[in-house]
């Protein structure tokens, strides 16, 4: 199937993400999702506010995609990051690979989404109880 | 020729705006650019060295050259890290 790739302002739906990756073939699904966290580094988060550079975005998440389903041999991928202003305990980033064995499922989610950490021009700024700033690695 | 700079993050904070486009001489290079940006905003300076650099979309080196109508923007440091390969 066609990878699906979502950027999006709207909260994250799992279940039609899960609906979108599954087919009779699948043995396993594995999800990865990310959520915004209360804290950081020590600091009070209160929310978080995702910017993203769209058309490189998703180019960068196509050849990310491209080159797990080569490495993994895996054909069902959905990867949905979400931008604008976000709230405890929301997902940021939802990444669903299912295969035929879970072997492949769990390698293939875990590079896709260290890779989309490192590579995806997507920009994260804490707004805590102190101040606001926006993250490095 | 006409070079469209799009700004992100920390970067569209400090030079206030989202993007602008600039003209440069035939056979610029992004370096070319980065320096003429320093020049009008030297306020970037600590951004622009922690900035990467892409050009349509994709990451190059500084040498690359540019080409009319290039969308190039300085892609200031993400959460992750950014890209292995230029660390």
């Amino acid at each position: 199937m066609e990878p699906v790739i979502q950027l999006t302002r709207e909260p994250l739906d799992r279940e039609a993400l899960v609906a979108a990756v599954s087919h009779p073939s699948i043995g396993g699904i594995v999800v990865f999702e990310g959520v915004v966290r209360d804290n950081a580094r020590g600091k009070q988060v209160r929310y978080l506010e995702y910017e993203v550079y769209e058309e490189m975005a998703r180019q960068q998440i196509r050849e990310i995609i491209a080159q797990a389903e080569q490495r993994w041999g895996i054909e069902h991928v959905a990867v949905a990051h979400r931008f604008g202003r976000l709230e405890i305990g929301e997902a940021s980033v939802i990444i669903v690979v299912a295969s035929p064995h879970r072997s492949e499922a769990f390698e293939a989610c875990r590079y896709i989404i260290d890779t989309l950490k490192t590579t995806v021009p997507i920009w994260k700024k804490e707004v805590a109880t102190t101040g606001e700033e926006w993250v490095e690695g | 020729m006409n070079i469209h700079i799009r700004y992100f993050a920390s970067l569209r904070e400090a030079v206030g705006r989202n993007e602008e486009t600039i003209i440069v001489p035939e056979g610029a290079s992004v370096a070319t650019v980065r320096e003429q940006l320093l020049t009008r905003y030297p306020r970037l300076q600590t951004i622009m060295a922690r900035a990467i650099n892409a050009v349509n979309h994709r990451y190059v080196s500084a040498e690359t050259t540019l080409h009319e109508n290039d969308e190039l923007v300085f892609v200031p440091p993400m959460g992750g890290g950014g890209p292995s390969w230029n660390q």
